[in-house]
């Protein structure tokens, strides 16, 4: 019944597709225009900043080496032709190929961030649950708990989060550099005020989908009250929260840059903010570069998710 | 006399919710199999609460007790929730409003039909699967087979409303709730789904409808229970009830039904408090229906056409054309999708045609611009069926109508007053409300700051798009009979659009029946009302609710 | 979405009608509601007059007392070099609401800008702001104030601009898509039926009802920016210590966490608190406006 026309579903994702190209071409030239801004020399940046006192020779060869002597829009093209292919230039502080260094980056931020969102969906699901059907007061307390969750700063989180497993209970390790338990306190970090925020999307619609007249249709026709909630309401509950997961997949990443500093585990963000500190240009596009795409991918795949839950989406 | 034949049989109902009054009292009533009672009643009387306790989903906070309340001959005072829910779609069935929201619009209809058959026998996927595209096919749905896959989405309205009633008897429940089951639906599907109700009812089912239509009821209730302010205040045989009522607030609703009612013919007492008592002598004012062939608003082969979302153009008002004269009612009626909105919209300029144009007061005004229309826009005064959203939020009824009289900010002078009171006077409102925002005044109220505020430029052409389609029959006789008054008295020529060929009927001199963007028939009103050329028009006035005593 | 977005969103569901069945006017303040209100009225009596909840010197070294725990004399414990912390704490109110305000103040300008260009200006251009957005979007989060430091350098004025415009993209489509709700409402239609000129209608109608949901957000903006704000200062981009801003005075208890944990804690705690309360206040200032009343009509 839903079945759509190989033609029309082929017009979408090329559609799509042509959306995502156009959006991350605009991020290269963004950023590519974005740190011609930055003051100074960029061949002195490469040998260490103004402070370096490097030969006119060194700079010349790093001029011609990255390309700095050539005109603005040249410059422009070539990047974009670099990254089209996969080449993501050479690190200034780390005289490394990012590509290579961020690929091997992206694994443990990657894992971070889904198991993260995983996690943030269960406590969000669990906490609108219990709080929709243990009357008024569980309500209260469950709205509350997730304001304050969503209000919470991932650094100071992560702060009271070593002090109390790691230095007080001792239980679980305050640096994450490998392992399940090292993956504990970091994921809990992102995942909290994640499920604050999904928990009070979740806490909303589900209320408004038991209320719904197609819920009183179920209830008389003697579904119980698990039947109404698995098979009715959640369902609809779930549908805004998956919408927002792509925002949630940002977030997340965003967060990653303190909590993996904070836990001295290897990722992305930390190379982000690493980089940044060292206005290591390269590397910090790359990453700019590695999360567009990933956020984009996240946004299709919420989007197909979502088709997959709302059958009424797959009909227009 | 509680025979034990009785499907339903309720002494002394009370509902309340937490620590407030209840808003049900004292309620009693028997339904027999094979009988259909009405309950009536209008907004907030406490009709929807009734039917839902009888199904023991009157909500967690609801206290609801009575001195019996037996279903099927077995008292379910008290029954525990698992207990109920093994009742519930097996001993009765509940039909609700607009099946679009009424079935999960995320499933198909066949597992939402076929849910009943899973929680209550135990019939395999196959035997269900079978049993659903029979019930499909008993309430009336062309090839069940195609539609089972369907969401309710997908379903036209009177398709997903019989789908509903298939899932609510799909165990044959000996006693069906039908909670306004036509009410979102056009005339002619509404006669369909009664007709359908009628029929599950001569199939030995008791059937207890629930509305605020005396006249739909009327069509197929052999009872009729109204209801007011919490209580049954009359309860008879549907002639007896409706041709004699007793009391008051019956009275009051079968005034308020304009069908068959002449033109001209108060529909609510005068003494009611918001109206203001009129002289009599102005029933012969000179403007009194005295057309004097002066063609005040003119449409000329309209057509405007609307783009699909696939692409392809819709034609929703289609070569139109009709002349509106001094003093008199032209009437549009049409179902939903016939065009009516798109008509009142270009004839208020708010949208230019495709082809064709409107004259008003002989001058262009479609092909003008805004700028020259500006100055006639105040003799054109509009009415819309959503007043509360033709306010801005942020304004109070003093200033509302103080900016439509062009009094601007001086709104605090005395002389500003004075003219606002007066205009609140002649719609029947009192001075109290000019403080007041939209949003805490009732539905009739609003529409009344409504009617001021569209007479507030001395208008000699009113356009009302479904002005009283979202108000309950007694407010709506109010509303109706108080437009009469300002035309009378201020000589008015109204466009009056309506989906309820009763209420035109009752204020248009002409009717123009329209139908798929196209005008298909128009006449002086009492001629279309009685004997429609127009074979789409015999079948709209077969369908119009009227008191069928 | 933006962080922004998801905000307004959650804040206009709590705003919806109650569900007790019939809704009337919004309930007197709850408990919540007062709550943040005095935590409100301390945390600007700590911006405006920290002298008068704290009356010491928020940079007074003490050696003797360095480390010292949470206790009578010091309620919040102090610093490796005695410092008060609860004294820094109401001190630091100020930078950190400052930074805040000036970064929505920011963020919303920008907003308010590209939102009305995009809401009033035809179609071409809000096509063109649109994948503009769409397209800033692709930065989440911190990433867009990432690389606003990489390229202006940090400190505490290149922190604050640059939380302002991460949430710039986010202020300008709210803004949009109310514009364009309100350009198109019943009562826009009803006036030009009266026969309003543009003008008037733009200045009466839709400008006042696109800009009062506008306090909401700027409420609910305000918590979010001083959180991105304090992120930055703890990963040393923006106030460094030993200013008393909270997220500088984090960053600098890290050092210590093992030993010290309430130079991290309380910081955080009012962090916390002032984005507790920007929401609770910015969703009961949602829900009044919605139930737009008179005071003394029922």
């Amino acid at each position: 019944m839903f079945r759509v026309p190989v033609l029309q579903l082929l017009r979408r994702v090329l559609t799509r597709l042509a959306g995502a190209v156009f959006v991350l071409w605009m991020v290269a030239s963004v950023t590519f225009f974005a740190v011609r801004l930055i003051p100074g020399d960029p061949a002195q940046a490469v040998l260490g900043g103004p402070g370096s006192q490097a030969s006119p020779e060194a700079l010349a060869a790093v001029n011609a080496q990255y390309g700095f002597d050539q005109p603005v829009i040249r410059q422009y093209f070539s990047q974009l032709g670099r990254l089209a292919t996969g080449d993501l230039g050479r690190s200034y502080a780390l005289n490394l190929d990012v590509g290579p260094l961020l690929l091997s980056q992206l694994g443990g931020t990657l894992l971070l961030a889904v198991v993260a969102l995983a996690l943030a969906w269960l406590l969000a699901l669990a906490l609108a649950t219990w709080s929709t059907r243990s009357g008024r007061i569980a309500s209260r307390v469950g709205s509350a708990l997730e304001i304050v969750a969503a209000a919470l700063p991932h650094f100071w989180l992560a702060t009271s989060l070593i002090v109390v497993f790691s230095i007080w209970l001792g239980v679980l390790p305050p640096i994450s550099t490998g392992g399940t338990l090292g993956l504990v306190l970091p994921v809990l970090t992102l995942a909290i005020p994640l499920a604050g925020f999904l928990g009070q999307i979740m806490r909303e619609s589900l209320l408004r989908a038991l209320e719904s007249p197609f819920v009183l249709s179920a209830r008389a026709r003697g579904e119980n009250e698990r039947g109404v909630r698995w098979i009715h309401a959640l369902r609809h509950a779930s549908l805004p929260a998956i919408s927002l997961s792509g925002w949630a997949f940002g977030s997340l990443i965003s967060g990653a840059v303190v909590v993996e500093t904070i836990f001295a585990r290897p990722g992305l963000g930390r190379t982000l903010l690493n980089a940044v500190t060292l206005r290591d240009v390269p590397v910090v596009i790359g990453v700019v570069m590695i999360v567009a795409v990933a956020y984009i991918l996240m946004t299709l795949l919420t989007d197909a998710v979502s088709r997959l839950v709302d059958p009424r989406l797959r009909l227009s | 006399m509680n025979e034990p034949a009785a499907a339903l049989s309720v002494r002394n109902l009370l509902v309340g919710f937490g620590a407030a009054a209840p808003v049900v009292r004292g309620v009693s009533f028997d339904i027999v199999p094979g009988e259909c009672l009405a309950i009536v009643g209008e907004s907030g009387s406490g009709k929807s609460v009734t039917a839902r306790s009888l199904l023991g989903l009157a909500g967690a906070n609801a206290r609801v007790s009575a001195d019996w309340l037996d279903l099927g001959g077995h008292s379910v005072l008290g029954l525990t929730e698992h207990a109920w829910q093994a009742r519930r779609g097996r001993d009765v069935g509940l039909v609700l409003q607009d099946a679009l929201v009424s079935l999960d619009p995320l499933r198909p209809i066949g597992r939402e039909i076929a849910d009943s058959l899973r929680l209550h026998t135990s019939l395999g996927a196959a035997a269900r699967a079978r049993r659903v595209l029979e019930l499909l096919d008993a309430v009336g749905l062309p090839h069940p087979e195609l539609q089972v896959q369907k969401l309710s989405g997908q379903l036209s309205g009177g398709e997903r409303q019989r789908a509903l009633i298939a899932a609510a008897i799909a165990l044959n429940p000996p006693l069906l709730i039908a909670d306004e089951p036509t009410t979102a639906l056009d005339v002619t599907v509404q006669a369909q789904i009664l007709a359908l109700l009628e029929q599950i009812t001569g199939g030995g089912t008791a059937v207890l409808l629930i509305s605020h239509d005396l006249a739909v009821v009327s069509r197929i209730a052999h009872r009729v229970a109204v209801m007011h302010d919490g209580e049954l205040v009359e309860t008879g045989r549907t002639t007896q009830v409706l041709g004699s009522p007793e009391q008051e607030q019956t009275r009051r609703m079968v005034a308020a039904i304009p069908a068959d009612k002449p033109r001209g013919t108060r529909l609510s007492e005068a003494d009611t408090p918001n109206t203001p008592s009129l002289p009599s002598t102005r029933i012969d004012s000179s403007t009194e229906k005295t057309p004097d062939g002066t063609i005040v608003l003119e449409a000329i082969g309209l057509s405007k056409s609307f783009r699909r979302p696939d692409g392809t153009r819709q034609l929703a008002v289609d070569d139109v054309s009709f002349a509106l004269r001094r003093g008199s009612t032209l009437g549009i009626v049409g179902e939903s999708g016939s065009g009516k909105t798109t008509t009142a919209r270009l004839l208020l300029a708010l949208m230019a045609p495709d082809r064709g144009e409107v004259r008003v007061f002989g001058q262009p005004w479609t092909t003008a611009t805004e700028k020259t229309r500006r100055g006639l826009r105040a003799g054109v005064g509009a009415i819309y069926q959503d007043a509360l959203g033709s306010f801005d939020p942020r304004w109070s009824v003093a200033e509302i109508l103080s900016d439509a009289l062009g009094l601007g900010r001086q709104r605090r002078a005395p002389q500003t007053t004075a003219r606002l009171t007066s205009l609140l006077d002649e719609v029947g409102l009192a001075a109290t409300v000019l403080p007041r925002r939209p949003l805490e005044l009732s539905g009739g109220q609003r529409q009344r700051v409504g009617i001021a505020r569209a007479l507030a430029g001395k208008p000699q052409l009113l356009i009302c798009d479904e002005p009283v389609s979202s108000l309950d029959v007694t407010v709506q006789a109010q509303v109706l009979d108080l437009l009469d008054d300002v035309q009378r008295e201020r000589g008015l020529s109204l466009i009056f659009i309506s989906h309820d060929l009763g209420v035109v009927a009752h204020v248009s001199d002409q009717i123009a029946v329209m139908r798929a963007g196209r005008i298909v028939e128009l006449g002086p009103a009492a001629r279309v009302f009685a004997e429609p050329q127009h074979p789409y028009s015999v079948e709209l006035l077969a369908a119009v609710p009227r008191l069928s005593v | 979405m933006s962080d922004l977005e998801v905000q307004a969103e959650l804040a206009a569901q709590a705003g919806q009608p109650d569900r007790s069945g019939i809704s009337g006017r919004p309930r007197r303040f709850g408990v919540a509601e007062t709550a943040a209100g005095v935590l409100a009225l301390f945390l600007l009596t700590s911006a405006v007059m920290p002298q008068l909840l704290a009356p010491g010197d928020p940079l007074a070294i003490d050696p003797l007392s360095a480390f010292a725990p949470p206790s009578g004399a010091h309620g919040f414990g102090t610093d490796e070099s005695g410092r008060d912390i609860y004294t820094r704490v109401v001190h630091g109110t100020q930078y950190s609401l400052v930074i805040g305000a000036a970064a929505t103040a920011i963020g919303l300008g920008l907003g308010i800008v590209l939102g009305t260009l995009a809401g009033m200006l035809g179609r071409v251009v809000d096509f063109t702001v649109n994948r503009f957005l769409e397209v800033l979007f692709a930065f989440p989060g911190l990433l867009l104030a990432l690389l606003f430091i990489l390229i202006f350098g940090p400190g505490v004025a290149t922190a604050t601009i640059a939380v302002g415009l991460s949430t710039a993209p986010g202020y300008a489509r709210i803004i949009r898509a109310q514009l364009i709700s309100v350009r198109s409402a019943a009562f826009v239609e009803a006036a030009t039926v009266l026969g309003r000129t543009r003008w008037q209608i733009l200045l009466r109608h839709i400008l006042p009802n696109t800009l009062a949901p506008l306090f909401v957000l700027a409420t609910l903006g305000i918590g979010q920016a001083i959180v991105w704000a304090a992120t930055l200062s703890y990963l040393g981009l923006g106030a460094e210590p030993p200013t008393a801003e909270w997220g500088a005075m984090l960053s600098a208890g890290r050092t210590y966490i093992t030993s010290a944990w309430w130079m991290s804690f309380f910081p955080g705690l009012f962090i916390v608190l002032t984005a507790v309360t920007a929401t609770v206040l910015g969703r009961s200032i949602d829900r009044r406006l919605r139930h737009v009343s008179v005071p003394g009509h029922a």
